[in-house]
């Protein structure tokens, strides 16, 4: 046995396929990312070197709203956990309490997280028509009429409007998570404290909540570092437009290398969503580890 | 610990809820409207046409059920050929990464090598990184390579970027499993292939199930990727031809909705014939500590 599984050979076979296209697709990709971040390209012309100052152009001086796709970005993780989370959170409660039709409710919840981002933008964008989707015909017939609005093509709602979309179809991924963290507290305490005559806020909020941190703070990792990858819907929706109002650092690094031929600028782009994606969760998990002292 | 959930179900329905149940099911049921009624209405106005839509019926029951909007789709639109590729696409990625995953995660937990722990380690590094970040290098390597519109610059990417979560979750399941079995299958004079394919391999489906799941929702849903990388009609996966359908079907919002739900109907079967196993490879794939 001890031989047999010392088979050079079959070592080989087995794990260098993957190592070798892991390394190509992946690993690779980031350095050469980093290369071209430091580069003035089109792709066809010469590369001229530019050390930093791609870094640079992106907060100093800029004209193409980078600062301000940063900041979209920021809203949509900020909204996502003070607004996404808590729902999820309610959700995944009540449902691990044992309520009847608790399958059937987490199945339909969970119905969105599975479907294709471009069905859910096409549809979204039916919605919002401005003459005749679900919203507006709905605020008309409440007599709402004058705030009806061409919601994706008005630079002052556009985001908000695709920031609904968004949170929408992900409320159910964390509700599932947080369920099942939630599911596996050990009946015994709730019996305990039920004999304390503790109520079920009381019993939410001191025994299942502080138990289930370790998700928590997985899911608040997963909407932020979500929210600063987002790309699909937004690009689906509105493309960054109208005016850059929608804007976030992926879908105006896409514009900027496919339909400007900015490719080394773009490129710092992508390194910067690295690093924002890489300093938020260590942060987020410093401060959740910090106070995990139950 | 399994038991032991499903005893406490039993116990709490039969000890009644203490909070106002009625205030309760009526928050959860309106949230299930929030979020099953859009597709609803997707259905209902992928069977109208623009008259019925524009004059008032919105929302409604269609008074006709147009199944002519589906027939338009897919024989006047690209739809079918759309679908094809994906399922092509899907499948041969699903093939690939379940090979790769399970002979590497075998070779991680089973075979002895010194380099064992920090190939896992390489390799898991992936889960860090968004693939927004390889578009472009990968987008100059295809194209260098001449592989750029093909259904190889597609798998490709797919396979390699589902490896990170896979080999992390069969890892986890190989080694939850007693080498016993392959120990005396060895003692009967199996090579090391045979104990693999013919042991290893069938006591791992449950994991590969779950990978095979995870694998299918993020390449059958992926966008980036497929709208980079392919540009011809012939090609086109369904995330991208979907998206320009509202161009082909100008504003024929009934052949358009009938196009949404082709594109939906493939993932809501799977998701109603597996949900909880689905559900499962969800919250596999997160809980990676």
């Amino acid at each position: 046995m001890e031989k047999l599984m010392k088979d050079k050979k079959a070592i080989f076979l087995f794990a260098f396929p993957t190592f070798l296209l892991f390394t190509v697709i992946v690993v690779l990709p980031i350095f050469f990312s980093l290369y071209y971040s430091t580069l003035q390209w089109d792709g066809f012309s010469k590369a001229i070197s530019v050390g930093f100052s791609n870094y640079v152009n992106l907060f100093v001086n800029n004209t193409d709203g980078f600062s301000q796709s940063v900041i979209n970005s920021l809203i949509l993780a900020l909204i996502s956990v003070c607004i996404q989370l808590p729902i999820s959170l309610l959700l995944a409660i009540i449902l691990s309490r044992g309520i009847k039709k608790e399958r059937f409710f987490r199945t339909v919840y969970f119905i969105p997280v599975i479907i294709s981002t471009v069905v859910i933008g096409q549809l979204w964008m039916k919605i919002y028509n401005e003459d005749y989707g679900i919203l507006n015909t709905v605020l008309r017939s409440l007599g709402l009429g004058s705030l009806a609005n061409s919601w994706l093509a008005n630079p002052s709602t556009a985001l908000g409007s695709v920031f609904v979309a968004m949170l929408w179809q992900y409320v159910g991924y964390h509700m599932l998570l947080m369920y099942a963290s939630a599911k596996s507290i050990s009946p015994d305490i709730y019996e305990a404290a039920r004999i304390d005559g503790a109520s079920e806020a009381k019993m939410a909020f001191r025994i299942t909540i502080p138990l289930m941190k370790p998700i928590l703070s997985v899911c608040v990792v997963f909407a932020v570092t979500g929210s600063f990858k987002a790309f699909d819907l937004i690009y689906v929706m509105t493309g960054g437009g109208p005016m850059h109002s929608t804007d976030v650092p992926t879908t105006l690094m896409y514009t900027t290398i496919f339909s400007r031929y900015q490719y080394g600028y773009g490129s710092a782009m992508a390194i910067f969503i690295i690093i924002e994606c890489l300093v938020c969760t260590v942060i987020i998990q410093k401060l959740f580890s910090k106070n995990a002292d139950y | 610990m399994k038991n032991n959930n499903a005893s406490v179900i039993q116990k709490d329905r039969s000890r009644k809820i203490r909070f106002p149940s009625l205030l309760l099911y009526l928050f959860l049921g309106i949230y299930a409207i929030i979020q099953v009624y859009p597709l609803i209405w997707l259905f209902l106005f992928s069977f109208k046409n623009n008259n019925e839509i524009f004059g008032g019926n919105a929302m409604g029951i269609p008074q006709v059920w147009r199944i002519s909007n589906y027939l338009t789709v897919l024989t006047s639109g690209n739809v079918a050929v759309y679908l094809m590729n994906s399922v092509i696409v899907t499948a041969v990625t699903i093939l690939i990464s379940t090979i790769l995953i399970t002979t590497s995660a075998y070779s991680i937990v089973r075979l002895h090598w010194k380099m064992s722990k920090v190939f896992l380690t390489y390799i898991l590094l992936g889960l860090m990184v968004p693939i927004h970040a390889t578009l472009l290098p990968l987008f100059i390597i295809l194209r260098n390579l001449n592989l750029l519109n093909s259904y190889l610059s597609l798998i490709l990417p797919y396979v390699v970027f589902a490896l990170p979560m896979g080999v992390f979750i069969m890892v986890g399941f190989l080694k939850s499993i007693p080498k016993e079995l392959e120990e005396s299958a060895c003692l009967d004079g199996c090579g090391i292939y045979k104990t693999f394919y013919y042991i290893v391999v069938p006591l791992l489906k449950p994991a590969i199930a779950t990978v095979a799941i995870f694998t299918f929702l993020s390449s059958w849903n992926e966008l980036m990727f497929a709208n980079t990388f392919i540009n011809s009609e012939r090609l086109k996966t369904l995330t991208v031809g979907i998206m320009s359908l509202s161009g082909q079907q100008g504003t024929q919002w009934g052949s358009i909705g009938a196009g949404l739900v082709i594109a939906t109907v493939p993932t809501l079967l799977i998701y109603f014939l597996l949900s909880d196993q689905l559900q499962k490879s969800m919250i596999a794939g997160a809980v990676k500590g």
